[in-house]
């Protein structure tokens, strides 16, 4: 794989975690449990799509075919997103969302700390921002999964819960890719495997704090291959709609 | 906006001629009242009730919108709306907060609209059937609401003019923003500019509702002008919508679904065709297309949160017994 290959697959990995996972906290939008979470939980919706956009539009730029931002998250039939199983899973309710929050923060707060010193100027660039709001997103998450892990029975129970239902989705953060690990080699991104020992000691305080145990579990895997869950499909047909249904104009 | 002038308010006060003349006096000299001045229950009463109706409605307003924040076209829009939708919970947070500062909880005013005992605005109880209806609610809805908000800047009672200022700054971008989506839709494909005009058609005269009844019918009116809560009536400030959004569709190349509305040389305004009063009356009386859905939701997003809400409440009083557990300890 050469260095342009690397750095799109790379990017398009990227953008669709956050396209995916942004569109997921969306979904919340006027649902949440009490009014300062409807504006939490736009507001990280709002920054992981604010994220996925220079990352599309670099992708575009690297590939030189003239696609767009709006070309990846619209016009792509499900096979070509490459997002981690863990960003599309349901939101479940609000203790899964959180923990499905803290879960891909974690691993995106150092990564994009790393990033920073990237070879490719642009992500170096993008990482420099994305870094002040994922502090956030994973200090938001994380005071919430131990409210909700040392709150009531009811919500020690869900949360225990949401850590059973997400348990297998968490390897394939970490897991070989060969788009990753290549561009990891050619330093503009960090290693993902090199984050996993700064996550677990992460996620280990939090749920110390938070009075839960770790599941153990078998791991799924198969987005980073575009082998989704069937909740995808309908995902991608709220997404696409507009798009699907009239295509080639302008909004 | 969002109190459509007030419906079902008592204004009536107790107090003594002595007092309600020396508090007329402050309100003449347009002196800002603040939360621990002297008022009278009147005057206290008409703004928990207004205050309440608009914060209430730019939470419910969040339902129509959120809609489409899944189905927005580009990656701009959706972040644009999502933007949009988190500014109107901010405001709801502010109104609320103001509206505390009159000895009324967030909590009771919660329960209230989830009773369905406290209003909202009407618009809120239409569908948004296509994503041009979000081009029409950012256009007309922001644009009414910035018609009503603007005089309420000056309201005598200082929380809520001041929350105003702020809450207009953010109307003012939704209504660009509206109105910009409407442009790119009226010079799209002939699905677009049917898209455009079809949302126009269905939105056009429940935004002239959102100024609330005719004067004639609008019972504490006067009371409200005198104690400068209101500063224009419900007809003055529905004229000035109309004049100023006339021109505008005219920009679009949209028809306003009025066959009456007519430029009125002696006045220098537009005249319009004749309110659906009914249709008003069985919205705001609970009989809107979506009202019981926009309450049915808000109830659910409560009943589903009542365990996040215990559990953040039982978490901080298992911290505070710990920390006073150590001091013990330390002593
Ligand atoms: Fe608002
Ligand atoms: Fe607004």
């Amino acid at each position: 794989m050469d260095r342009s290959e690397a750095l799109f697959e790379t990017l398009i990995r990227l953008a669709d975690d956050h396209l995916i996972l942004g569109h997921r906290m969306s979904e919340w939008c006027g649902h949440a449990p009490m009014l300062e979470e409807d504006l939490a939980m736009p507001n990280i919706g709002l920054d992981l799509i604010g994220q996925s956009r220079p990352l599309y539009t670099y992708a575009g730029e690297v590939e030189g075919k003239g696609r767009d931002e709006d070309d990846f998250a619209y016009r792509r039939i499900e096979r070509d997103y490459r997002n981690l199983l863990l960003v599309e899973r349901p939101n479940g309710d609000f203790g899964h969302t959180m923990l499905r929050q803290l879960y891909y923060s974690a691993f995106m707060e150092p990564f994009w700390r790393e990033a920073k010193n990237s070879t490719d100027e642009t992500i170096a660039g993008i990482a420099a921002k994305a870094v002040k709001e994922v502090a956030y997103h994973v200090r938001h998450s994380g005071e919430w999964v131990i409210r909700l892990g040392d709150g009531t029975e009811e919500s020690t129970r869900r949360m225990a819960d949401a850590v059973e239902a997400l348990a297998p989705y968490v390897d394939e953060v970490f897991a070989d890719d060969e788009a990753l690990d290549a561009a990891a080699d050619l330093g503009i991104i960090p290693s993902p495997k090199n984050l996993r020992a700064e996550w677990d000691a992460r996620i280990d305080a939090i749920f110390a704090e938070a009075q839960l145990e770790r599941a153990q579990t078998v791991s799924i895997s198969g987005g980073r291959q575009g082998r989704h869950g069937e909740q995808m499909g309908f995902l991608l047909a709220d997404l696409q709609y507009v798009q699907r249904t009239y295509p080639g104009l302008t909004w | 906006m969002y109190s459509q002038g007030l419906i079902g308010t008592d204004s009536r006060s107790e107090e003594t001629p002595e007092f309600l003349e020396a508090f007329q006096k402050r309100i003449d000299a347009d002196e800002k009242i603040e939360p621990n001045d002297p008022m009278p229950e009147g005057y206290r009463k008409t703004l928990v009730r207004q205050i309440g109706q608009h914060a209430h409605s730019e939470i419910v307003g969040m339902l129509p919108e959120g809609n489409w924040i899944t189905r927005a076209p580009s990656l701009r829009r959706k972040a644009a709306l999502l933007a949009k939708v988190q500014d109107e919970g901010g405001h709801g947070l502010y109104l609320y907060s103001a509206a505390e500062t009159l000895g009324v909880s967030r909590k009771q005013m919660t329960e209230e609209l989830l009773s369905g005992k406290a209003k909202f605005s009407s618009i809120f109880s239409y569908p948004t059937l296509s994503w041009a209806d979000i081009g029409a609610i950012g256009w007309l809805v922001d644009g009414a609401a910035i018609m009503n908000q603007i005089p309420l800047c000056r309201c005598s009672y200082g929380p809520y003019a001041r929350a105003m200022i702020r809450v207009c700054k953010e109307e003012s971008f939704h209504q660009r923003q509206g109105f910009e989506i409407m442009t790119v839709l009226a010079q799209g494909s002939d699905e677009q500019k049917e898209m455009a005009q079809d949302a126009l058609n269905r939105f056009w005269w429940p935004a002239l509702m959102m100024f609330g009844p005719h004067d004639s019918e609008s019972s504490n009116g006067d009371q409200s002008m005198a104690w400068k809560i209101k500063r224009f009536t419900n007809d003055e400030l529905r004229q000035k919508f109309v004049d100023a959004t006339v021109p505008q569709a005219e920009y679009l190349g949209l028809t306003l679904p009025d066959p009456d509305l007519k430029y009125n040389e002696e006045t220098g305004s537009y005249d319009f065709g004749a309110i659906d009063w009914d249709e008003f009356w069985r919205t705001v009386k609970g009989g809107g297309v979506m009202t019981r859905e926009r309450l049915a939701a808000r109830n659910k997003a409560w009943d589903e949160g009542e365990w996040v809400r215990d559990a953040a409440l039982a978490h901080a009083a298992k911290r505070k017994a710990r920390k006073e557990a150590a001091q013990h300890a330390a002593e």
